[in-house]
């Protein structure tokens, strides 16, 4: 089953993508990225930092967060299909896709049915992750990302690399090629003249976006929320390009994961007010757009909800796991993560990066297609402590650590070097005696060695390239607990 | 009161030191320290890299060996967290019923130094002297793991002839994460690098912490900068005295 898991959700994960570590190496030695990566987190942090600290209601809020979140997830079937009930009562369609082939099939086969060969895209990772936008160029439809991060990625054939911010391993100067080269090639051209001025760019922007809003007539979105009681769907964005795709089209498609349901429009007032300060630092969101089903005369006339499963049942069937469906996509667990600060989000190999993504997308996929992803964190908590809706990220990933290791095991009929080492090390603490007997062996080699190592063998010389290794002393504590009688017939050493 | 000292496997072999530190300073203030020479190991490398079952015997052991005292301290966050956050889970999932009960009655009375130093023994000033410019790397499992919070700096601040510098960025991670700075070594080294500049940004002689694992892996980069920064434990110096110059 999990192998036939893995083919039908290949998208998560893109195609070929190496391990953590493997892919980490080339983006490390990118100063360029690394100093992008190190303004613009750190600003986001700060900015984050300052807006959380001024409610003295914050931490009420996250629990209030996670309370719903965790009753939704609880009760997620009831919720669905109270929200189908919904969305139907309101004059909009539903339509349920269990993956990604699915999702694809059905928005290729609504888009086909309005007979247009077109589309303008509100920035979705539902979308990005059953790769939609490929599915749709198969069937010659056009898809156009309307967001600005978005849009750079597309238009320099790139990989997002963030949640929020796509492009945040892009520079201005960076962007200002990538319209020049080619803007021209989707649409309206860049102006000849442009500067890196963000004020220029944004404008550059704006021509090349308005003249595919003017014209499009049907447009796909995601979803930020969608409240069962009422059927309304909300999205959240900064830029109001959104909100132009979500009211000019004839026809509105919407993308969403089962995930984002919440049980009534009015639990929208507590995450109205976690996401935008957990992911742009700001008190409200710029553009929060609301609508339920359809309305004659006043947006789209057809209403299109597809509701992606793609993967999550199967997270929802774990319980210590399924705590990572209650993400909000505010991006503050990548904005304060130490790893992906150095290494960026491309090194993920995944459309989810960073902590959340490290949780995920292992997942979505299953372990075993991802297993070095819950190994690419020290576990030094920080996106615990940032995340609005309080998902232990460490306890999920040193749990998906401990299904990466029983799946290989499982699968390997020789044990790893790894599994090996652990054993042994296992065999050692059985008992004190063995543990003095080690003790006493690695003093010895101390002897020869002086103080410290600076290379040491095999899969240790990934530590010592870049770090001393002490040598253990010749007499462990125990050893001269064991001599002194406690310490109480030598003072020192 | 009679405490025991969980040394954790790593100090006992690699920083015996630190033990005989721990040792000397709770002597000082007038406590029975007993080292059960039973005692092994906690087990978080196995459960940090994903080998659960392995952990149970070591469990079972603590249980065993820390049962009877009525305190047991290590100078270890890491390993603390280990027992106070993980041990319940692992008891849990693999455990009998007696296992469990006993890792319930074991954990409360676990405590990292500096936390039984300011909670239980109510002493922030425990009549150190150390007279060298010190920087101090607050460590993730203290900082956020068992939230130890100003804890050690407040033990710090009363060691009379210190010359305390605060750390920048103090609160980033080292990139340390016990397997990860082998499994992902160019990134670890990455984060070190960052950490070992604010260290010698703040011009200090000594840098210290509350877990020698973290201080191996900043000391070890370092020593290979010939830096000229020694890396200490903070119960060395909370142990020191004017009679040890
Ligand atoms: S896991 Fe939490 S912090 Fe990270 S993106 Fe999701 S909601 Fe935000």
């Amino acid at each position: 089953m999990t192998s036939q898991r893995a083919h039908q959700r290949t998208n998560v994960v893109w195609l070929g993508s190496p391990s953590f570590p493997e892919a980490a190496k080339p983006l490390l030695r990118d100063e360029q990225l690394r100093s992008n990566l190190r303004r613009a987190t750190g600003t986001i942090r700060e900015r984050r930092l300052a807006v959380t600290g001024e409610l003295d209601d914050w931490e009420e809020l996250r629990t209030a967060g996670e309370a719903v979140k965790r009753r939704t997830l609880r009760h997620l079937d009831h919720y669905l299909e109270q929200l189908e009930a919904s969305v139907v009562r309101a004059g909009g369609q539903v339509h349920w896709a269990a993956d990604a082939e699915e999702a694809n099939r059905i928005v290729t086969r609504l888009v086909r049915e309005t007979g247009e060969r077109e589309v303008v895209k509100v920035k979705s990772m539902a979308t990005q992750e059953i790769g939609l936008n490929e599915a749709l160029a198969e069937a010659g439809i056009d898809a156009y990302e309307t967001d600005l991060a978005e849009l750079i990625v597309q238009l320099a054939d790139d990989r997002p690399s963030h949640i929020l911010v796509p492009a945040i391993h892009r520079n201005r100067a960076e962007i200002r090629e990538i319209f020049t080269a080619a803007m021209g090639r989707y649409g309206r051209p860049a102006p000849e003249d442009l500067t890196d001025d963000p004020a220029a760019l944004a404008e550059a922007a704006r021509l090349h976006l308005r003249e595919k809003f003017l014209r499009a007539k049907v447009a796909v979105s995601g979803a930020n929320f969608a409240s069962a009681d009422t059927g309304t769907v909300a999205v959240v964005e900064s830029e109001g390009n959104g909100r132009m795709c979500l009211t000019l089209p004839e026809t509105l498609i919407t993308v969403m994961g089962i995930e984002k349901v919440v049980p009534a429009f009015s639990d929208l007032e507590i995450f109205l007010q976690l996401l935008p300060r957990s992911s742009t630092g700001e008190r409200m969101n710029p553009y929060t757009s609301l609508w339920t089903g359809t309305t004659e005369g006043d947006g789209p006339s057809t209403f299109h909800l597809v509701l992606l499963d793609n993967g999550r049942t199967a997270t929802l069937a774990d319980a210590t796991g399924r705590q990572a469906l209650a993400c909000i996509r505010c991006s503050a667990c990548l904005n304060v993560c130490p790893v992906y600060e150095r290494t960026g989000g491309h090194a993920y190999g995944s459309v989810y990066p960073g902590p959340i993504g490290a949780v995920l997308t292992p997942q979505l996929v299953g372990v075993e297609n991802a297993a070095s992803l819950p190994f690419a964190s020290t576990l030094c908590g920080a996106c615990y402590d940032a995340c609005p809706v309080k998902i232990d990220i460490p306890e999920v990933l040193t749990h998906l650590r401990a299904q990466a290791v029983e799946s290989r095991r499982a699968r390997r009929k020789v044990p790893s070097a790894e599994a090996l080492v652990m054993k042994a090390a296992a065999a050692v603490f059985a008992t004190p005696g063995r543990l003095a007997a080690a003790q006493k062996a690695a003093g010895l080699g101390g002897r020869f060695l002086g103080d410290t190592v600076s290379r040491l063998p095999g899969p240790l010389s990934g530590w010592s390239d870049a770090r001393d290794a002490p040598v253990p002393p010749r007499e462990s504590f125990r050893a001269w607990w064991e001599r002194t009688e406690g310490g109480t017939d030598e003072e020192e050493r | 009161m009679r405490i025991a000292l969980f040394l954790t496997c790593f100090n006992d072999t690699v920083y015996p030191q630190t033990g005989k530190a721990v040792v000397r300073l709770l002597r000082r203030l007038g406590h029975e320290v007993d080292f059960p020479p039973a005692q092994t190991c906690c087990g978080q490398m196995h459960f940090n890299t994903g080998y659960r079952p392995e952990i149970v015997p070591m469990l079972r052991r603590f249980t065993e060996v820390f049962g009877g005292y009525e305190a047991v301290v290590a100078p270890s966050p890491s390993c603390v967290g280990m027992v106070r956050h993980e041990f319940p889970v692992v008891a849990r999932q693999y455990g009998d019923n007696a296992l469990r009960e006993a890792v319930d009655a074991v954990v409360p009375r676990v405590h990292e130094l500096s936390e039984f130093l300011v909670d239980e023994l109510k002493v922030t000033d425990v009549g150190a002297y150390y007279p060298h410019r010190v920087t101090y790397h607050p460590t993730c499992h203290s900082l956020r793991g068992l939230r130890s919070g100003d804890r050690p700096l407040r033990l710090l601040r009363e060691v009379r002839g210190i010359d305390l510098v605060e750390l920048p960025e103090a609160e980033s991670c080292c990139g340390f994460g016990g397997t990860f700075a082998l499994k992902n070594a160019a990134t670890s080294t990455a984060m070190l690098a960052d950490k070992m500049t604010c260290v010698r940004e703040t011009g200090a002689e000594v840098l210290s912490a509350a877990d020698n694992s973290c201080l191996m892996h900043i000391g070890g980069g370092l020593t290979r900068l010939s830096s000229g920064v020694r890396s200490v434990h903070l119960a060395e110096i909370l142990a020191s005295t004017e009679e040890d110059r």
